[in-house]
Parts: C-alpha cells; structure tokens; sequence
C-alpha cells in the first residue's frame, strides 16, 4: 500500500454528540434500511456497554452497508423512507436499556471472497469524538480468514467485530467502549 | 438501572469549577511539554479526558486499530432534495410565531481534507434556544421553553459546498458535570462527506465566549489553534439590514481515500 498524500487543510475537530440529539437527529423508520415486511429482512441488533458494563442509553449508532448482492448503492431518500428505496444507510438511538436494533438485509460481498461486513459509527454522551467499527457476519468462514483487518488481530479482538447468528437468523453483537471486552475500533488514513 | 444524569456520573456536582479548572490546565501543559519536545500537534479532542466526567467509562483505553478502507468505507450514503426541503434550513420559520433572541445567519462551507468542497451532502444542526434550554425531555434547566422555536435544521449543500442557516442565537446552559458548571452557546452540527469515514458531529461556538476557558468539553482539544478551529467568525457581509447578524463557519472534514487508493489500483 502506497503512502496516502498529505492533506492540505487540518480537519475540524469533533465533540460529543452530547445528551439532547433526541428531539433532532432520530427521524420515523430511521432504523429500517427495508421494511420488516421485506422477504429477506434481518434484524441487528446488541446493546451498548460502557467500562463498567453498564448499559449506555444515551447513544446514537449509524450503519452504512452494501445490499443483498453487495452493491454499493447510491439513492438519496434516506429520510423519507419510503419502503421500497434501498439506501444502505440507517441511524438508532438506543433504548432505555442500551439496546439498539436495524433492520436491515445481509450485505453481500462487495467482491469475490471479501467478507462482507457493516460499517458501524458509535456517538454518545460522554463521548468526545465519534468511533468506527465494523460488523461481520459470521458465516464465510474462508473470507473470514483472509480478511486483513481480522487477520491483524488477537482472538479476543476479532471476536468484538463478528456478530453472532441467532435462532431466528438475526445478528447480534453487542459494543463495549471500554472493558475487558473493548470493542476494536478503527482509524483510517488521512485523519489529520 | 435510572437514566438520571447524577446517577451515571456519582463523581458530577461534587467537584468545583476550580477544581475542575486545575485538571485542564495541568493536561494542557503537559499537552504543551509534550509539543516542545517535538510531538506532533493535535487536531482532535482526547476521548479519554477525565475533566469531562462522563468521558470517565466512555472512551475506549486501546489506540484506535489504523486499517486501510476498503469497499463500503470508500463511499457516503446519498442525501438531497428528496431528502431535505429547502425551508428546513430556517429554524425561525418552522412554528405560527416568530420566535424570540437574536436573529443570526450561520453560513459556511463543508471541505474535505484536499480543500475540495463536499457538494450535495446533509448537514443537520440543533441546539438550545434563546434561554438556553433544548426541547428535550431530559433537559430540566428551568428556563423558558420557546414555542416558536424547536432549534433544529437540516441543509444541503451546495455545489461548493456552501450552507446557510437563519436561526437565533443560543445561550449558554448549565450542565451537572461538576458543581456550577456551564456550557458555552453552541450549535451542533453532524456532517457527511463523500466516504463515510469522514463522518461527524461537532459543536460550533460563537466568538469571545467567557465561558471556553472554564468548559471541559471545548477543553477536551488540548491544541489552541485546533480549538479556535470550532469558533465561528462575525462576518458582516453575512449580516443584513435590518434583519440579522451573521457568522461565517468553514468545517474541514479528514481526507477522503477513494481518489488516491482507485488511481493506486490503476497503476497496477
């Protein structure tokens, strides 16, 4: 991999998304990238610990994944939600007791033997700057092996990143800010 | 389990702003040692910032794992016209009445890392009003709500970039991170770019603030010039007769890592 260019501008800096998001950034269906109706619709879902596994109820997550076929798709309509438009991208506050849920479709591999995974952006009260992670899905076991990321971790890392299949085929995976449990999360290049 | 602020930060209301004062000054000057002796500047705020209590068990005690994007994290969802409605941009605009403070414009553009401008994107604010108080159930600072105004807008951007909101100026509030504690005015601001990696949410401060040096959140970014990166400037040519003041606020988001990484690919 080569070096990435150097930037021209210092990026602003972030700050916590503090405690009253509520009234703003939820919108109705802001958790449904398809309707539960959909054939094929799965539901994610976990709940958000902090350091002392306590229950964080003051969160907001944010998803962004490619489709059942793993397109990357490009349809403005987020917002209004009409039910039929799939636009890859969804936003949860979570409940009372830290729970969060999407519904949503497994993501395909976006290329032959990648293991297809959700990108997963975590805000909160008490959080001073936005966190990036991703969530896989469990089953390609082979694509699992050759992913890079996972790869470049120990076994109790890897295992924060790649959420479990339940009975009733939904995804779980719970996040830990802090802990013995600590959810991996990522940098990217070019951050400053 | 209660959701009650106090009852998640046992260590809020306890301390003084003296002492919470002291804490900051002494990261900065280790932030300001540490720089001497030729560490790089920061640009971003510490997640783990203890003056900051809520920040206490929130903040992950690993460095961030730097890993390169791949597919999914080289795009941005899609925002526009279906999306947002050219009036939402007017937060004094959304009730029968008009609402009561100062009338201000907020105008700015959205840039990327390489100084290009992020056109076509959302851009979504809320805040507190007038008094200072948000409409939140949580929010039980007893100053009068506004029922002509809600504090809160979303934009698009335009082709370079640029947003415009008309809003009204917000007051300052208390908050129970440590006894007598207040948060400077602000808007928050939650920003998309053309990856999703450059995804985020900030707050906006108004020039001259009394109250930044005494603030652990806007203290959170040890770095002055990074700090001063969150104020946003009077601008008079913003300001209009008779109508309302203006600021001018330019937000800088990371880089984005498609261009070079794709043309990498190419070279192959």
């Amino acid at each position: 991999m080569a070096q990435a260019p150097e930037l021209k501008l210092v990026p602003t800096p972030g700050q916590t998304i503090g405690p009253f998001y509520g009234y703003a950034l939820p919108f109705a269906k802001d958790n449904e990238l398809v309707n539960q109706a959909h054939p094929n619709s799965v539901r994610l879902h976990g709940v958000v610990y902090d350091g002392k596994g306590e229950v964080i109820p003051d969160a907001l997550l944010e998803i962004w994944q490619a489709d059942e076929a793993g397109n990357i798709v490009s349809e403005q309509g987020s917002l209004v939600r009409d039910g039929y438009t799939f636009t890859g991208w969804g936003r949860t506050a979570v409940d009372n007791i830290g729970h969060y849920t999407f519904t949503t479709v497994n993501p395909g591999a976006t290329e032959e033997g990648k293991a297809p995974f959700i990108m997963l952006t975590v805000f909160a009260r008490g959080l001073l700057n936005r966190l990036f992670t991703r969530i896989y899905l469990p089953e390609d076991t082979a694509a699992l092996a050759n992913d890079p990321l996972l790869a470049s971790l120990s076994e109790t890392e890897r295992k924060t990143l790649i959420a479990t299949r339940e009975a009733d085929g939904s995804l779980r995976l719970d996040i830990h800010l802090q802990g013995e449990e600590e959810t991996v999360f990522l940098s990217y290049p070019r951050e400053s | 389990m209660s959701t009650n602020n106090k009852t998640l930060d046992p260590a809020a209301t306890t301390a003084s702003q003296e002492d919470i004062s002291a804490e900051i000054s002494s990261i900065h000057e280790d932030y300001r040692q540490q720089v001497l002796t030729g560490n790089k500047a920061e640009t971003q705020p510490r997640v783990d910032f203890a003056p900051y209590r809520s920040s206490l068990l929130r903040h992950p005690t690993k460095n961030l794992h730097h890993t390169d994007p791949e597919t999914i994290e080289l795009y941005s969802p899609a925002f526009g016209q279906r999306d947002v409605h050219a009036l939402e941009s007017d937060l004094t605009i959304q009730h029968n009445g008009e609402p009561i403070g100062e009338r201000i414009v907020v105008s700015g553009r959205v840039l990327d890392g390489d100084g290009r401008p992020v056109a076509g994107q959302l851009v979504e604010v809320w805040q507190a009003n007038a008094a200072g108080r948000y409409v939140h159930k949580r929010d039980q600072h007893p100053a009068p709500i506004d029922p002509n105004f809600t504090g809160v807008g979303r934009a698009i951007t335009g082709a370079n970039g640029e947003y415009s909101f008309t809003t009204i100026k917000p007051a300052p509030y208390p908050w129970k991170n440590h006894h007598n504690a207040w948060r400077p005015a602000h808007i928050h601001f939650s920003l998309f770019g053309t990856d999703f990696t450059q995804r985020m949410i900030t707050q906006m401060y108004f020039p001259g603030d009394p109250l930044f040096a005494l603030d652990p959140i806007y203290q959170s970014i040890t770095d002055q010039e990074a700090r001063d990166r969150l104020v946003a400037t009077y601008d008079h040519s913003i300001t209009s007769h008779e109508w309302a003041t203006g600021y001018n606020w330019d937000i800088v988001l990371t880089g984005s890592n498609r261009t070079w990484m794709e043309e990498e690919e190419g070279e192959h």
